[in-house]
C-alpha cells in the first residue's frame, strides 16, 4: 500500500509540474518562429475577430505546421536545451549517485524492520542479549541519514543547476531582443515579446524545477525491474515487452497530438497577455471612451480560448496516462492467468509467480513517472521553440565583427550614395550625398514624408542603408562598435520613453555614471530644473509608471536633459520640442546655442525659429536635397524655397 | 483560415461559463468581502476566492470522492492478487484462476477509468475557476482609476494574472485534493494503528507533534520565500516589459547594457531567492520524510521491548509496523502539497491585493437626458496623493454651454490635469465640477464619459482596425459619420491605407507617424459628439498646413459643443471664443484672446508668434501630399 500511494502522489506532483507549463503561451503575429513554419494563427482570422482587429500584411498566408517542420522546431529547440546543460554535465554522474544512494537507503528501510522483527526480537523474548536488535536500529539510523543527506544533496544540486539554467536562458533571450533590430520589434510587437520573457520562460522553469530525482529513479528502477523480469521467467518478461508495444504506440500519439497542443497553448496564451498588456497600456483611452465593455467581451473570449486549449491538453493526458495505467494493469491481469496456469501445470513455481507480480507494479509506475516528466518536457519543448526561434533571429543591422575603435568621435558625417526604402520598391531616398562636417549644425527641412526622419535614424542605424554607405569621421557605421557608436550619436524623439524610476534616474540614463550634480546641470541647461525643483520629492520624484506625472512637455524637457547628458559629438533632434510652450522652447533654443556650439547637429523642427540656429539649412523633397546652404544665403536666394519659406515667417513675426 | 473556424471556437465556450463570467465589468467581484482584520492573512486571502470554485462545487467533491475510491482501489488490488495465489493457483481451480482474473481486470480497469475520469473533469473545472478569478480581475483593473494604474508597475499586474492565477489553479485542482485525501489516510491509519497496541499508537501520535512543528515553524519562513520570490517575478515581467517598449530610445543611447545591468540585477535576485527556497524545500521536505522514518525505529524498538515483555504478540507487531509504513509517503507528500499550499496563498494574497483596491471614482445615479454642456469649475483644487502642494487650487471657471475655452499655460502649469477632471479621469481633492448643474460625481460614469470626449496629447491607438479605432467612443456611428470625422481631423490618409478603414493600425499592426496618429485621436473624439469635447494639445504634432485646415473644419465642429481646447499656439487658441490662463495651479486671467494680448504680459510671452516651415513647403507642393503620407504611413 505504502508503494501504491507514493507512486500516486508522485505521479500527481509531476502533474502538477505540467499544469505549470500551461501558464505559458504565445501568439505568433508576426514572423515568430521561423519564416517557413508559422502556426496557427488560424484562429484568430476568423470572421468576428476580422471585424474589429482589422487586417494585417503577413496574415495573409497561414496553415498548419507540417510535420516536417515541426521536427525541424524540435531539433532546434532540443540543441539549445542540450546548450544550456551541456555545462552541467560533469554534475550529472554525482546526481546520479546520490539518488542511487537515496533509493539504496530509502528501500533498506523495510528490509532493516524485517531483520529487526525476525532476528532482533525472538532473541529479545527469550530474554536473549538485545544486540541484534540494536545493530539494526543504529543500521536503520544510518540508512536514515543518508537518505536525508544524499536527499537534500540531490535537491539543491539539482535546484541550483536548474536556477542557473534558467538565469543564463533569461539573460541570453533578455539580451537578444535588446540586440535586435528595430525593424525586427516593429514586426514581432512588444506583447508578444513580454510573453516570450514571461510566461515562456515560467514553462521552462517548471522543466528545471520539477524533480529530476523522480524520473532518474524512474529510469533507474525500470531497467532493474525489467532484467529482474527476464530472469525470473523469460516467458512472462516478454509478454511485458509485448505490453511495451503498445504503451510505444500510445506515446507516439501522444507526443504529436500533444506538442501540437501546447504550441497553441502558448499562443493563446500570449494573445491574452497581449490584449492584457495593451489594455492596460491605454488605460486612459480604455476609460475615457468607455471600451471597457467591448474589452472585457474580447478578453473573456480570448481567456475561453486560452482555457479550451487548456483543456484539451488536459484531456490528450487524461488519456495518456489512465492509459498506460489501464495497460498495465491488464498486462497484469494476462500475466495473473497466464503465469497461474504455468503454476498449474508446474512449469513455474508459486514464489517465482508471487514474486514475479510485485515486480511487475514497479514496471508499470515508473512508466507513468516517465509519463508525467514527458508532458512537462513537451510544454517546455514548446516554450524553447518559441525562444529558440528568437535566438535565431539575426538582427539585420548588424554588430561589427571586426570594429575600427572610434574612441573620441569628432562628428564628421557623410551620406554616401545612400538608397533607403522601408519597402521594396518604395525608395524614401534615392541616391543621397551629404556631408556634415564636424562641428555643423544641419536644419533638416521638408514636408512631412520628405525624409528627413529616415535620415535621422540612419544616422542613428536604426535602419541600415538599402545601397551606399553612412559614415561617421570616415568609418561607415557598419564597421563601429555599438558601444563608440552610441557614444558619438544620440537621437532625441517625440517619443520621451520615460523609464521606471525617479526624474533623475531617466535623466541619468544619458550617462549612467553621471553624479547629481552633473544631472543637475543637464536640467538646468534645457530649462527643465525649475519644474524639477518643484515637484514634490524634486529630482527624486517618481515620475509614476511610463511618467504618468509628468506632461508631455516636461518629458520632452527631460529627453532633452538626458540627451545633454549623454554629451554625443553627434545630435540628432527629431521634432524634440513640439509639446513645449513658446517660453519653455525658446529657453531650449538659447540652451542649444551653446550646447551645439561644438558639436555636430542634425535638427528637425517645423518652427523656423529653431531652424535659425543652424548652420546649414536642407530643404528637403521625397529624399532630395532640393537646397543646401547657410540659412542666411538661402534666404537671398531668389525664387528658393527657403527665400520663400522666411519671408513668410517674418510676415508672420510682424 | 475559413471564418468558419473561428465562429466555432467562440461557441464552443461552454454556455455557464460565458454566463456566469460575461457580466465580470457590470458587478463587484465575487470575492468575498475582506474581513475587518487589519492584518493581511494569506490563508483567509485564499479562501475569499472560494466563491469562484462554487459553480464547480460538485465536480469538485465528487472528484474528490472519486480519489479516495482509487486509493482503495490500489490497496484492493494486491488483495485481489494474494487471494488468487493462495486460492486458485495453489489448489490449481482454472475456472477460479479465469474468475478472479476477470475480477482483477476489472478492477484494474476501475482504477484506470476512475483515473481517468478525475483527470477529465478535475482539472477542466479548475481553469474554470481560473478563468472566472482573471475575468473578474481584469474587469476589475479596468475600473479602478488612474491613481491606482500610475502607481503599479504593469509587469505586477501580469505577473498576476497569470502566474499567479495558475499557482491558485494548480493548488485547487491537485494539491487541495491530495492535501485532504492524505489528511484522512493519515487519521484512519493512526485510528487504526491505536486501536492495534495503544501504546505504540501514540508513540506515532506523539510524532505528530514534530510533524506540525515543523510545518509551523517553516510556514513562516517559506511564506516570506513564496511571496518575495512572486514578487520579483513581478519586478523581472516589469523590466521586461519596460526594456522592450522603451528598446527604441535604450538603442538611440546605446544603454542596452545599462538595462542588461538593471534587468539580470533582478533576474539575479529572483534566482538567488529561488536558490534559498531550493535550500529550504530541500531541508523541510527531507526532514518530513524522515520523521516517519525515525518514529518507524522508535516503534521497532520500544515494540521489541514490548514483545520481550510479552504485552503484545510478534504478529500484532508485524501488522502494526506494516501498516505504518504505509504512512511514510502520505507525511512526507504534505511537504510538497504544504510548499504548494503556501505558494497557492501568497498568490491569492497578491491577488486580493487588487481586489482590494479601492475604486475610488465610482459613478452616481443621475442621468442628464438632453445635456446642454454648461460646465463649472468652483473652487477646485487637485493634489497627487504624494504630494505636499496641490497641482491646482481656488480654481473657478464658468463655461457657457456651447462655448469654447482655450487653456493657456506654460509646461507643467496644469493644462493637461484640468482636462483629466471633466471625464473623471482623476476626482478633484477639493470644491466641485458641475456639468448642467449637477455635481459631476452624482451623474452616472458612463453617461458622464459619454459625454466628455478627449482627445489626448499621447493618442492611444489600440491593436484593431481603424474603424474600430475611430468608433471607440460611439461603436454605433454610421459610414457617413465616420467619413466626416475623418474629414474634419484631416485623417484622410486612412483611406490609402492597404486595407482602408480594415487596416490594423496600433501596436500590432501598422504603424502611423506622431501627426498621423493624433489625427485619428482627434477624430475619434469628434465622432463621439460629445456635449463637452476636449482637445489636449490634440494638434501639437501636425504642421501648421494640416493643422489650419483641422481648425477650420474643427470652428464647424465646435458650434453648439462646449470646448475645452489645450493650445501652445496662437493659431489654436483662435478657435476659442475665451481664453483662461493657467498659472501655478490657479486660473489668473480669463478674456478674449486680444485682450489678453493687450493687457497681460505673461500671455504674450506664452503665445508670441511662432512659425512653422512645414506650413509654407506643404503649400507649395499639396499635391505630393500622398506620398508624403505613404512614407508616415510605412514607417
Amino acid at each position: 500500500m505504502s508503494q501504491g500511494t507514493e507512486k500516486l502522489s508522485r505521479r500527481e506532483r509531476r502533474r502538477l509540474e505540467q499544469e505549470q507549463q500551461q501558464r505559458i503561451t504565445d501568439v505568433d503575429t508576426g514572423r515568430p518562429v521561423d519564416r517557413d513554419t508559422r502556426d496557427g494563427r488560424d484562429e484568430r482570422l476568423d470572421r468576428g475577430e476580422l471585424d474589429w482587429r482589422g487586417v494585417r500584411a503577413e496574415e495573409a498566408q497561414d496553415g498548419e505546421i507540417t510535420e516536417k517542420a515541426s521536427i525541424l522546431l524540435r531539433d532546434r529547440s532540443r540543441r539549445l536545451l542540450g546548450s544550456l546543460l551541456s555545462p552541467y554535465a560533469k554534475y550529472l554522474w554525482v546526481l546520479v549517485a546520490a539518488i542511487v544512494a537515496e533509493n539504496i537507503a530509502r528501500l533498506s528501510s523495510p528490509w532493516l524492520v524485517s531483520r529487526g522483527i525476525d532476528l532482533g526480537v525472538p532473541p529479545l523474548m527469550q530474554g536473549g542479549s538485545a544486540r541484534m536488535l540494536i545493530e539494526t536500529v543504529l543500521l536503520m539510523v544510518v540508512a536514515v541519514t543518508i537518505q536525508a543527506t544524499s536527499r537534500i544533496f540531490f535537491l539543491r544540486v539539482s535546484g541550483r543547476i536548474g536556477q542557473a539554467v534558467l538565469l543564463e536562458l533569461r539573460k541570453r533571450v533578455f539580451r537578444h531582443f535588446q540586440r535586435l533590430d528595430v525593424k525586427f520589434h516593429d514586426r514581432y510587437t512588444s506583447g508578444r515579446a513580454v510573453s516570450r520573457l514571461t510566461s515562456d520562460m515560467d514553462a521552462i522553469a517548471e522543466l528545471m524545477a520539477g524533480g529530476f530525482d523522480g524520473l532518474i529513479t524512474a529510469v533507474l528502477t525500470l531497467i532493474g525491474v525489467s532484467i529482474m523480469l527476464m530472469v525470473l521467467d523469460w516467458r512472462l518478461g516478454l509478454i511485458c515487452l509485448l505490453s511495451l508495444v503498445f504503451v510505444g504506440m500510445l506515446a507516439r500519439w501522444f507526443s504529436r497530438a500533444s506538442s501540437r497542443t501546447w504550441r497553441k497553448v502558448r499562443e493563446a496564451s500570449a494573445m491574452v497577455i497581449v490584449q492584457f498588456v495593451e489594455s492596460m497600456t491605454g488605460i486612459k483611452a480604455v476609460q475615457s471612451y468607455r471600451r471597457q465593455p467591448r474589452n472585457q467581451e474580447i478578453f473573456t473570449d480570448l481567456s475561453h480560448r486560452f482555457r479550451q486549449i487548456n483543456i484539451k491538453t488536459f484531456h490528450l493526458f487524461a488519456i495518456f496516462q489512465p492509459g498506460i495505467q489501464a495497460i498495465g494493469n491488464i498486462t497484469i491481469a494476462v500475466i495473473l492467468v497466464v503465469g497461474g496456469l504455468y503454476v498449474m501445470d508446474g512449469s513455474m513455481t508459486v514464489g517465482v509467480l508471487a514474486a514475479f507480480l510485485l515486480y511487475l507494479r514497479q514496471f508499470f509506475q515508473p512508466m507513468q513517472e516517465i509519463g508525467q516528466f514527458y508532458n512537462t518536457f513537451q510544454s517546455a519543448i514548446s516554450a524553447l521553440e518559441k525562444l529558440s526561434g528568437v535566438l535565431e533571429e539575426q538582427p539585420e543591422v548588424k554588430e561589427a565583427t571586426d570594429p575600427v575603435p572610434l574612441p573620441k568621435a569628432r562628428g564628421d558625417v557623410t551620406f554616401d550614395h545612400v538608397d533607403f526604402s522601408y519597402v521594396e520598391d518604395v525608395p524614401v531616398l534615392p541616391d543621397l550625398d551629404l556631408h556634415i562636417p564636424a562641428g555643423q549644425t544641419v536644419a533638416l527641412v521638408g514636408t512631412t514624408g520628405a525624409g528627413k526622419t529616415t535620415i535621422a535614424k540612419l544616422i542613428s542605424r536604426f535602419y541600415d542603408p538599402t545601397a551606399g554607405r553612412v559614415l561617421l569621421d570616415g568609418v561607415d557605421l557598419r564597421d563601429l562598435s555599438d558601444d563608440d557608436l552610441r557614444r558619438a550619436v544620440v537621437m532625441v524623439t517625440q517619443e520621451n520613453f520615460m523609464f521606471d524610476g525617479s526624474v533623475a534616474d531617466n535623466i541619468g540614463f544619458g550617462r549612467p555614471e553621471a553624479s547629481r550634480d552633473e544631472i543637475i546641470a543637464a536640467a538646468s541647461a534645457v530649462g527643465a530644473h525649475a519644474f524639477i525643483s518643484a515637484l514634490p520629492q524634486g529630482y527624486d520624484t517618481d515620475v509614476a509608471k511610463r511618467g504618468g506625472r509628468l506632461s508631455a512637455g516636461q518629458r520632452q524637457l527631460v529627453a532633452f536633459a538626458r540627451a545633454f547628458l549623454a554629451d554625443p559629438a553627434v545630435l540628432i533632434l527629431d521634432e524634440a520640442t513640439s509639446s513645449l510652450d513658446i517660453p519653455s522652447e525658446r529657453l531650449v533654443q538659447q540652451a542649444l546655442q551653446t550646447i551645439l556650439a561644438d558639436r555636430t547637429a542634425v535638427i528637425i523642427a517645423h518652427r523656423l525659429s529653431t531652424v535659425e540656429i543652424a548652420d546649414r539649412v536642407l530643404v528637403l523633397e521625397h529624399g532630395q536635397v532640393l537646397e543646401d546652404g547657410p540659412p542666411a544665403q538661402l534666404m537671398d536666394t531668389s525664387g528658393g524655397r527657403y527665400a520663400a519659406l522666411h519671408e513668410a515667417w517674418v510676415k508672420s513675426l510682424a | 483560415m475559413s471564418s468558419a473556424s473561428g465562429s466555432d471556437t467562440t461557441s464552443s465556450a461552454p454556455n455557464h461559463t460565458v454566463r456566469l463570467y460575461g457580466d465580470a465589468l457590470d458587478r463587484p467581484p465575487l470575492i468575498d468581502p475582506r474581513r475587518t482584520s487589519t492584518r493581511r492573512n494569506p490563508a483567509a486571502s485564499l479562501m475569499r476566492l472560494t466563491p469562484y470554485l462554487k459553480p464547480y462545487a460538485v465536480v469538485f467533491f465528487s472528484m474528490l470522492g472519486l480519489a479516495l475510491v482509487a486509493v482503495l482501489l490500489s490497496i484492493l488490488t494486491p488483495l485481489i492478487t494474494r487471494r488468487i495465489i493462495d486460492g486458485p493457483v495453489v489448489e490449481g481451480d482454472k475456472e477460479w484462476l479465469f474468475a478472479l482474473g476477470a475480477v482483477a481486470l476489472v478492477i484494474g480497469l476501475g482504477e484506470s477509468m476512475l483515473n481517468f475520469i478525475r483527470r477529465w473533469t478535475m482539472g477542466p473545472a479548475m481553469l474554470g475557476m481560473e478563468t472566472g478569478i482573471r475575468l473578474d480581475m481584469y474587469a476589475k483593473l479596468q475600473r479602478l482609476p488612474m491613481s491606482f494604474h500610475s502607481r503599479w508597475q504593469s509587469g505586477q499586474l501580469l505577473s498576476r494574472i497569470m502566474s499567479d492565477l495558475s499557482t491558485i489553479r494548480r493548488f485547487s485542482a491537485f494539491g487541495l485534493t491530495f492535501m485532504i485525501v492524505n489528511t484522512v489516510q493519515i487519521i484512519v491509519v493512526t485510528i487504526l494503528l491505536i486501536n492495534m497496541y495503544w501504546p505504540l499508537g501514540v508513540v506515532v501520535l506523539l510524532s505528530v507533534i514534530p510533524v506540525v512543528w515543523l510545518c509551523l515553524a517553516n510556514e513562516r519562513v517559506y511564506t516570506k520565500l513564496s511571496r518575495r520570490i512572486q514578487d520579483e517575478t513581478g519586478d523581472v515581467a516589469s523590466s521586461v516589459e519596460e526594456s522592450i517598449q522603451g528598446l527604441r530610445v535604450v538603442k538611440a543611447f546605446g544603454r542596452v547594457d545599462h538595462v542588461f545591468n538593471r534587468f539580470t540585477k533582478r533576474a539575479q535576485s529572483l534566482h538567488d531567492t529561488s536558490i534559498e527556497r531550493v535550500r529550504n524545500v530541500s531541508k523541510f521536505w527531507t526532514f518530513l520524510e524522515v520523521i516517519p522514518t525515525l518514529t518507524m525505529i522508535i516503534v521497532l524498538a520500544i515494540g521489541a521491548v514490548a514483545a520481550a515483555q510479552e504485552r503484545l504478540t510478534l504478529g500484532t507487531l508485524v501488522a502494526f509496523i506494516t501498516l505504518m509504513l504505509s504512512l511514510i509517503w502520505p507525511i512526507a507528500a504534505l511537504g510538497f502539497l504544504l510548499s504548494m499550499a503556501q505558494d497557492a496563498m501568497t498568490a491569492a494574497d497578491r491577488i486580493c491585493e487588487m481586489f482590494d483596491a479601492e475604486e475610488t471614482i465610482v459613478g452616481g445615479d443621475v442621468v442628464l437626458d438632453d445635456p446642454k454642456g454648461a460646465l463649472r469649475f468652483e473652487n477646485v483644487a487637485f493634489q497627487f496623493h504624494d504630494a505636499d502642494r496641490p497641482v491646482l487650487h481656488d480654481l473657478n471657471l464658468d463655461i457657457r454651454p456651447g462655448e469654447t475655452i482655450a487653456l493657456v499655460g506654460g509646461t507643467g502649469s496644469g493644462k493637461s490635469t484640468l482636462t483629466a477632471l471633466v471625464p473623471r479621469l482623476a476626482d478633484v481633492t477639493a470644491g466641485r465640477i458641475t456639468l448642467d448643474g449637477v455635481d459631476i460625481r452624482d451623474l452616472d460614469l458612463v453617461a458622464l464619459r459619454r459625454m466628455v470626449a478627449t482627445a489626448f496629447e499621447d493618442p492611444t491607438l489600440f491593436s484593431m482596425s481603424v474603424r474600430e479605432n475611430l468608433t471607440l467612443g460611439r461603436p454605433d456611428a454610421t459610414e457617413d459619420e465616420i467619413a466626416e470625422a475623418i474629414e474634419v481631423a484631416q485623417a484622410g490618409f486612412v483611406h490609402d491605407l492597404p486595407w482602408g478603414l480594415d487596416t490594423r493600425i496600433g501596436e500590432q499592426g501598422m504603424s502611423l507617424s506622431g501627426g498621423q496618429r493624433q489625427r485619428l485621436a482627434l477624430a475619434r473624439a469628434v465622432l463621439v459628439r460629445p456635449a463637452v469635447l476636449v482637445l489636449d494639445d490634440t494638434l501639437s504634432a501636425l504642421d501648421i498646413h494640416t493643422e489650419a485646415l483641422v481648425e477650420e473644419a474643427l470652428k464647424r465642429v465646435l458650434v453648439g459643443v462646449t470646448g475645452i481646447v489645450v493650445a501652445h499656439r496662437a493659431s489654436t487658441v483662435l478657435l476659442a471664443d475665451r481664453v483662461a490662463m493657467l498659472e501655478d495651479g490657479t486660473i489668473t486671467h480669463v478674456g478674449t484672446h486680444h485682450d489678453l494680448l493687450a493687457t497681460v504680459p505673461e500671455y504674450r510671452e506664452l503665445l508670441s508668434a511662432d512659425f512653422d516651415a512645414e506650413e509654407v513647403l506643404d503649400g507649395m507642393s499639396p499635391s505630393e501630399r500622398e506620398l508624403a503620407e505613404m512614407e508616415g504611413s510605412l514607417r
